[in-house]
């Protein structure tokens, strides 16, 4: 017999804009703060970082976005968004007060209190895929004890194009992490690293011993940071991996988002390297 | 639950009572030789016909499209989204005259729409009245599939026919509330008789098709050699997957009219190129290949590793309709050899 379901999973929180800021120079990547509308969603909502959430524009549709904020950040949910589709680009066109809908959290997020308690950190991002590894760094140095050294390898084309500006510069100020901020070619006016992600891992390649590794970029970076890391002694037990596919539903029905057996959505975003390989390439 | 029968005489009293208090669909010949779903109205008692409808049940909990929630569409008013669950648009409903493997599948899909609460409040509202096969068409094979031509699995009710009248078995309290009427009587010692003889003569499952493909390993089956094979002829057309019981994707996608909008959700198919495309243009499943390979993983390996069974109940509309004969009793022969 059929069970009750009292709860609509489909149903968003009305939310509203609260801020906007333009992230990078050509104006593609915008970080939208959504404020939940009613107390009770607020008091409700608890994500843990690298799930996602569906954010709805009326009459547009829902796109599946990663949640940039920590759950330890107070004052909303932050989102950056690559203008690229319809909906992103309707809420692109969006201001500070706008309507707009907020469904989730989505998905698994890094084991940030079970797995990765105790550990050494390398986050390796690069191009805009830096947005849930920032919530899982502001996770982190907000329980900073908990952790071991921490080093961040973040890259982007052009200094222009790096996400959350002020803060790069305040974590390269602190002494508690190990920041690696590169662009791909030289730039006027930087004077920080210059290379490709995959290059500047090889050359700062932490240990491997009792560590975890947490990547986010485009396929063919992760392809090529792997060798570096394999060849320091790296396992793809020690690698997580955020994947991306198409989603609709965000809770394991509608068969979009589907690599082989498993659902992106609901039993992902967040796999091992190692779980990742047994899977086929359908991402 | 204790049997009762029902003359074939008095089956077209008790049909216009069920009118009364139900919607009742059933299978109605539209065109010669073409089934279709149709509300009755009780003036006739329908001929279930050998074999499956045109069209599986999955429409009834499953609609096409189906209106999730409606909202205000004006995106720059304040109070513009807020989202209202539409009101619960039906009757509760009697599916009269389904066959075992139509049945089954409800049962099948309700494994991934265990949290849906559109499709389980659509299940909650509908009994299904279930024909047991006497003998089956050329193209169905319930029993490669783990189901069976008397199988009762996700009916409410289950029913024999008999020489002149219907054996009806409530199989939950659903099917049992459509007996509450006085044109029934207890059935003889023979005609229970009859209707188990007609269940032990039923053909038994052949071969536990779903535990042999678990025990596989998943990138053997997905790495093996015919695939390229099957999919050369396919033209992704899709019928298949919209005539399938258990093929259960969808979209969700806004309407908006004139400041008023709502979310639906329709039919989609793992066969059209846009279903995995991401907004950057990127294809994870861009080819032909792999998409009818998810097709076929999906139902014989993904969904019973995950669940038990296989997604697919042998009703054979696929093999009936399909275009270019790709036929999935074959693919499953091939990857039960890998």
């Amino acid at each position: 017999m059929a069970e009750e379901v009292t709860m609509n999973p489909y149903l968003p929180y009305p939310a509203v804009i609260d801020a906007v800021t333009v992230e990078s120079e050509d104006g593609n990547l915008k970080t939208f703060r959504l404020v939940l509308e009613s107390r009770q969603d607020r008091e409700k909502w608890n994500h843990t970082p690298g799930q996602f959430a569906m954010l709805s524009i009326a009459g547009k549709g829902e796109i599946p976005i990663g949640i940039a904020s920590s759950p330890t950040e107070k004052g909303g949910l932050l989102f950056t968004v690559n203008r690229a589709g319809v909906v992103t680009t309707a809420l692109h066109k969006m201001n500070v007060g706008d309507p707009i809908g907020v469904r989730g959290p989505l998905g698994n997020g890094f084991p940030v209190d079970t797995d990765l308690r105790a550990k050494n950190i390398v986050i390796i991002a690069g191009g805009f895929a830096f947005t849930t590894l920032r919530a899982t760094l502001i996770y982190m140095l907000e329980h900073r004890q908990e952790y071991g050294r921490i080093t961040v390898i973040y890259g982007a084309r052009t200094p222009g194009m790096l996400l959350y500006k002020e803060e790069l510069r305040a974590w390269q100020e602190r002494d508690d992490l190990d920041v690696h901020i590169t662009v791909d070619r030289e730039a006027p006016g930087w004077d920080g690293l210059v290379g490709f992600v995959p290059t500047i891992a090889g050359q700062v390649c932490p240990s491997p011993d009792n560590s975890a590794a947490l990547i986010c970029g485009p396929p063919i970076m992760i392809k090529f940071t792997m060798p570096p890391l394999v060849k320091a002694g790296w396992t793809d037990s020690q690698v997580y991996l955020s994947l991306e596919n198409r989603m609709k539903c965000g809770i394991g029905i509608c068969g979009h988002c589907n690599v082989g057996p498993v659902y992106v959505c609901k039993d992902g975003p967040v796999f091992t390297r190692e779980e990742v390989q047994k899977l086929p390439v359908e991402f | 639950m204790k049997p009762l029968v029902v003359e074939k005489a008095q089956a077209g009293s008790w049909l216009r009572k069920l009118c009364q208090e139900f919607d009742v669909f059933g299978p109605v010949e539209t065109k010669k030789g073409f089934y279709n779903w149709k509300r009755l109205d009780g003036t006739i008692v329908p001929h279930i016909p050998q074999g499956v409808a045109k069209v599986s049940i999955k429409t009834f909990f499953f609609p096409q499209p189906e209106v999730m929630f409606e909202f205000d569409a004006r995106p720059t008013d304040p109070e513009a989204f807020r989202p209202i669950e539409p009101h619960c648009d039906f009757n509760p409903r009697v599916l009269f005259g389904v066959r075992p493997c139509d049945a089954r599948s409800v049962a099948l899909n309700a494994m991934p729409y265990r949290e849906d609460p559109y499709f389980q409040r659509k299940r909650k509202e509908t009994t299904i009245v279930a024909f047991l096969c006497e003998e089956g068409c050329l193209t169905c094979f319930c029993t490669l599939t783990g189901g069976s031509p008397v199988g009762i699995e996700g009916a409410d009710m289950a029913v024999t026919e008999l020489e002149t009248g219907f054996f009806l078995e409530p199989v939950t309290e659903k099917g049992l509330r459509l007996l509450d009427y006085e044109f029934f009587r207890k059935p003889t010692a023979q005609e229970k008789s009859i209707a188990q003889e007609r269940k032990k003569g039923a053909q038994k499952s052949v071969e536990d098709t779903a535990s042999k493909l678990r025990s596989k390993d998943l990138m053997d089956l997905y790495n093996a050699h015919f695939w390229a094979a099957v999919a050369e002829s396919c033209i992704n057309c899709g019928a298949c997957t919209f005539l399938c019981p258990t093929c259960y994707c969808f979209d969700i996608q806004d309407e908006a009219l004139r400041g008023k909008g709502r979310r639906i959700r329709y039919w989609d198919s793992c066969m059209f190129p846009l279903f995995t495309q991401h907004a950057s243009g990127h294809n994870p499943r861009g080819e032909k290949l792999k998409r009818v390979r998810n097709r076929f993983m999906h139902k014989l390996k993904y969904f019973p590793d995950r669940f038990g069974p296989i997604s697919c109940v042998g009703c054979g509309r696929c093999v009936r309709d399909c275009p270019v004969n790709i036929d999935i009793r074959q693919v499953m022969e091939g990857l039960m050899e890998v």
